[in-house]
């Protein structure tokens, strides 16, 4: 075999290149690359083939559309608006809404995919974190992860402005009313972002530049690199059989990978593009063009900033006057700045919160399954409580008008559930993740239970259990528990305080209630002792005439 | 100390109340011996029909794709633009975009799922396994690598010449600074325009839409009116924005003379007739939803209401101060009038606006 591949003759071309290029130690070493196969993995594809239909059509869209605030009466074809006043951004969008072949469906599987980027970002984070896949050696991949959202939020906004309509426009006047709230300089920060005062004649041109050059160009960029620390480090795999923290096994990037993936990346297009044929998005024509003293009824933004504008709805009016020279906005400050701005800080420190905590500085290949490290997978459901709530309060208006609420009761409703709920959630969880774990180990120290009680010639009683199979074993086996840090004495035997007894103190608490609750991993022993025991049993239950199916054995107990 | 403990990756059997990643006594015992990775053969693997079916499948898949870009090249010329097409469920829809979007959908969807069909049914499935190899490079590796930084450091004499090292580290911290100054003309400074509107005495409140002068009869009681100055269009004109307009819009709203509670200022109104600023005290968004019967405004972005019958006081939501009331008359041919200016900044807080 290798004979027939080696004397094969080079072929000329790739000789061609190879000689000026010097590729083939590389491809040597990564065409046949293993790539772990699992559905969840492909949650960051979706979002980076959404970026790429985003560049392919935003690219036709820039040729047509005109980044200008500049006032013109509309003449295109779309009749009701005709002869209307309204800036040459709105009417370079309604050129290519209905006088551009084409151009309709270009804005629409742009939009399309703008709203499928930032979801798969979103999931792809809660993935990332309920498996444990932010731990060492990924760090620095999941801060590159929570940066590559910060400004796909910004794109999303960016270019959601940019047909300078009506509702989009709202969207720029609360901006603009966030950031002339920020204390000292944020008069001064209007102006400079505005051109001036609200809205200026800049801000389109502005941020035309900001959306196609300056965020996408970075995005770009730190896009390669969590790709390529991707490719460095390998990817992480689910526990399974063969599956170890030295290996990964899965598809070769040549031939499965590449045509999972490539394929894959034409589904996503696909089927953005036939949303973008079937189901109407952002109608801007419906909504008019943009003037500073009109506003639509019910007026929401995209998905993504949802939670922003709930926090704002849901936020007490608090406001103070400083000396009655200067405002200051807590009712504008802590939901639109400052909120967010923790939001995105604590997640970015959680990897390394989590490793102070636990002590644990080791590589980690082999994914966590949620149950087994409850109290972080009960700290997301009750992060993840907090935004949805807030996402659900910035839908108030909808929701008061859908189901005949009072819009005022919605919103008093949310401000206490926004605190009350996500620590009932946190306590759920973790009973729920310790629950399942104690079946885990059930199955463990006993077998799956099928329900089937055999009678025995002497009366006696067995319950058939099925053994965990191959393919479950790892699974079941790959739970650790972190030992509890000891309290610190203050003064030790000879007398010497402890250095950093406060913060060993604050360790060793915060150590006792991250584990608290936690089973005990069964001892290779006691699972030993529980097989044989069952062999045994199956022996046992097999003199007696009973024949337990292939996959059976009888537990032990004799009731 | 004995709060440290030791974690190491690898399964020590010896030890046995450590947890064990997969035990090889326990796998062994399983039915079928654990090799790691179980293989099973599928029917296109066993059966050359199987096999020549999914390759005619995927070869229809890919044809199919053809076809749909043939479609959609034919249409992109045939449809006429401003044909309709009425569809169930969807609607009327533009036909052009509806018949490109889906000949387009379906030429890359149906590449995509041909390949994947192809990768399932006839590429090999057996998984394989690739070590990992450690990330930290060997501690010789380390040291060569830092040795060569070290080396290159000393031959540079970065770390002897301290001018040189000085003078460069101010160098380099100072040439950025004309970016950042050349930023300076992003905007003009504030000079308190966001406490200016148009309005001022004797001017003539006009309607946004049409800009014809209003008479109080012009406003039936329970009626709510958006108006502007009357030298709104001129002031657009000039400055050739739209700054003015999201400042001085205001809100004509007639109740029964005795229905009002309070007002800014003693007779502000003009026959129950109330002028208050458009602009929402929270973050500026124009304020449109008016409930009679209260005089409750209400507005759509953040559900900030004031009462127009109290003096435009916030009773509910994020706003936290007062809509600002323009005082209004007529003039002697009975059109309504501003009194005055605003006596306080309109719209959205800002440091500098103070009490």
């Amino acid at each position: 075999m290798s004979n027939t591949t080696t004397s094969k003759k080079t072929p000329a071309a790739y000789n061609y290149v190879d000689s000026r290029v010097g590729f083939s130690a590389a491809l040597k070493r990564n065409l046949r690359k293993v790539f772990p196969d699992h559905w969840s993995f492909m949650l960051g594809e979706i979002a980076l083939y959404s970026f790429i239909i985003l560049l392919l059509t935003g690219t036709f869209l820039t040729l047509w559309y005109k980044p200008s605030m500049t006032e013109v009466i509309y003449n295109g074809s779309y009749i009701p608006l005709k002869g209307i006043p309204m800036s040459e951004a709105y009417a370079s969008t309604l050129e290519i809404s209905f006088d551009v072949r084409g151009g309709m469906l270009l804005r629409q599987i742009h939009h399309w995919a703008a709203l499928f980027f930032i979801a798969a970002m979103v999931v792809h984070l809660l993935r990332v974190f309920f498996t444990g896949a932010f731990r060492k050696p990924r760090e620095f991949n999941w801060l590159l992860g929570l940066a590559l959202l910060t400004l796909g939020l910004l794109a999303g906004f960016s270019g959601y402005s940019l047909p300078d309509d009506l509702l989009s426009g709202i969207g720029l006047k609360i901006a603009s009313g966030i950031i002339q709230a920020i204390p000292v300089i944020g008069t001064w920060a209007l102006y400079f972002l505005f051109g001036g005062e609200f809205p200026g004649t800049e801000i389109i041109p502005r941020l035309y530049s900001i959306h196609i050059l300056l965020i996408p160009g970075a995005i770009l960029a730190l896009v390669t690199a969590h790709l390529l620390l991707v490719w460095t480090q390998k990817h992480t795999q689910y526990p399974g059989p063969g599956r170890t923290e030295k290996n990964v096994v899965g598809y070769p990037l040549l031939p499965v990978y590449t045509a999972k993936a490539g394929g894959f990346f034409f589904i996503v297009f696909g089927v953005t593009t036939l949303l973008g044929a079937l189901v109407a998005i952002n109608p801007i024509w419906l909504y008019g063009p943009f003037t500073p003293d009109q506003v639509t009824a019910g007026s929401q933004p995209d998905w993504y900033i949802g939670f922003l504008e709930g926090s704002l709805r849901v936020m007490p009016a608090i406001e103070f006057n400083i000396f009655n020279t200067w405002t200051f906005s807590p009712n504008i400050l802590i939901p639109a700045l400052i909120l967010p701005g923790l939001m995105f800080v604590l997640m970015g420190a959680y990897p390394f919160i989590e490793s102070w905590i636990t002590g644990d500085k080791r590589e980690h290949n082999l994914l966590d399954r949620p149950r087994n490290a409850p109290t972080r997978t009960a700290l997301g459901t009750m992060s993840l409580t907090f935004y949805i709530l807030l996402w659900i309060g910035g839908g108030n208006d909808i929701i008061a008008t859908t189901f005949n609420l009072s819009i005022n009761s919605i919103t008093y409703f949310m401000r206490v559930a926004l605190i009350a709920l996500p620590p009932l959630v946190f306590i759920a969880t973790k009973r729920i993740c310790l629950g399942l774990q104690r079946k885990d180990l059930e199955m463990l120290l006993h077998g799956k239970e099928t329900g089937r009680i055999l009678r025995l010639p002497d009366g006696g009683f067995v319950e058939v259990h099925q053994p965990v199979s191959e393919a479950e074993l790892p699974k079941l086996l790959a739970r650790e528990t972190y030992p509890v840090w000891e309290l610190p004495q203050k003064v030790d035997a000879n007398g010497i305080k402890t250095p950093h007894y406060h913060r060993q103190m604050l360790k060793a608490r915060i150590s006792a209630w991250w584990t608290k609750g936690d089973l005990p991993i069964p001892s290779a022993k006691e699972i030993q002792a529980g097989q044989h025991h069952a062999y045994e049993a199956l022996e046992q239950a097999s003199e007696f005439g009973v024949k337990p199916g292939k996959e059976e054995i009888v537990s032990a107990t004799n009731h | 100390m004995t709060n440290k403990f030791d974690i190491n990756n690898t399964f020590d059997p010896d030890k046995e109340d450590q947890a064990p990643k997969i035990s090889k006594e326990i796998t062994t015992k399983l039915p079928t011996a654990a090799k790691g990775v179980d293989h099973y053969l599928r029917r296109t693997d066993t059966d050359p029909k199987a096999a020549r079916r999914a390759e005619i499948q995927v070869a229809t898949l890919f044809g199919a794709s053809s076809f749909f870009t043939l479609v959609f090249l034919v249409s992109f010329v045939a449809i006429p633009r401003e044909k309709k097409i009425a569809v169930s469920l969807i609607g009327v829809t533009g036909g052009q975009n509806l018949v490109l979007g889906v000949s387009f959908g379906f030429a890359i969807l149906l590449i995509g799922i041909g390949a994947i069909h192809w990768a399932k049914k006839l590429m090999s499935d057996v998984e394989v396994v690739q070590e990992r190899k450690e990330i930290k490079p060997a501690d010789d590796v380390q040291q060569e690598a830092l040795d060569a930084f070290r080396v290159g450091a000393e031959e540079s004499g970065i770390g002897q010449r301290k001018l040189i090292r000085r003078s460069l580290l101010g160098a380099l911290a100072l040439f950025p600074l004309p970016f950042v100054v050349m930023l300076r003309d992003l905007g003009p400074s504030p000079k308190g325009e966001l406490r200016e509107t148009a309005w001022e005495e004797d001017l003539h409140i006009v309607t946004d839409i049409t800009y014809q002068k209003i008479r109080p009869e012009d406003i039936p009681v329970g009626n709510l009116v958006s108006a502007m100055p009357e030298n709104i269009l001129e002031i657009q004109e000039e400055e050739q924005n739209l700054n003015e307009r999201g400042k001085s819009a205001i809100l004509l709203v007639r109740m029964r003379p005795e229905e009002i509670k309070s007002q800014q200022g003693p007779d502000w109104d003009y026959q129950g007739i109330v002028a208050y600023s458009k602009i929402c005290t929270h973050v500026g968004c124009p304020i449109a939803l008016y409930e009679q019967r209260t005089h409750h405004l209400l507005c759509p972005c953040h559900q900030s209401t004031f009462d127009l019958a109290d003096s435009g006081q916030p009773i509910f939501g994020p706003a936290a101060r007062r809509l600002p009331q323009l005082a209004i008359t007529v003039d002697e041919e009975g059109y309504l009038i501003a009194r005055q200016g605003f006596q306080e900044p309109v719209g959205p807080s800002f440091w500098e606006r103070g009490a």
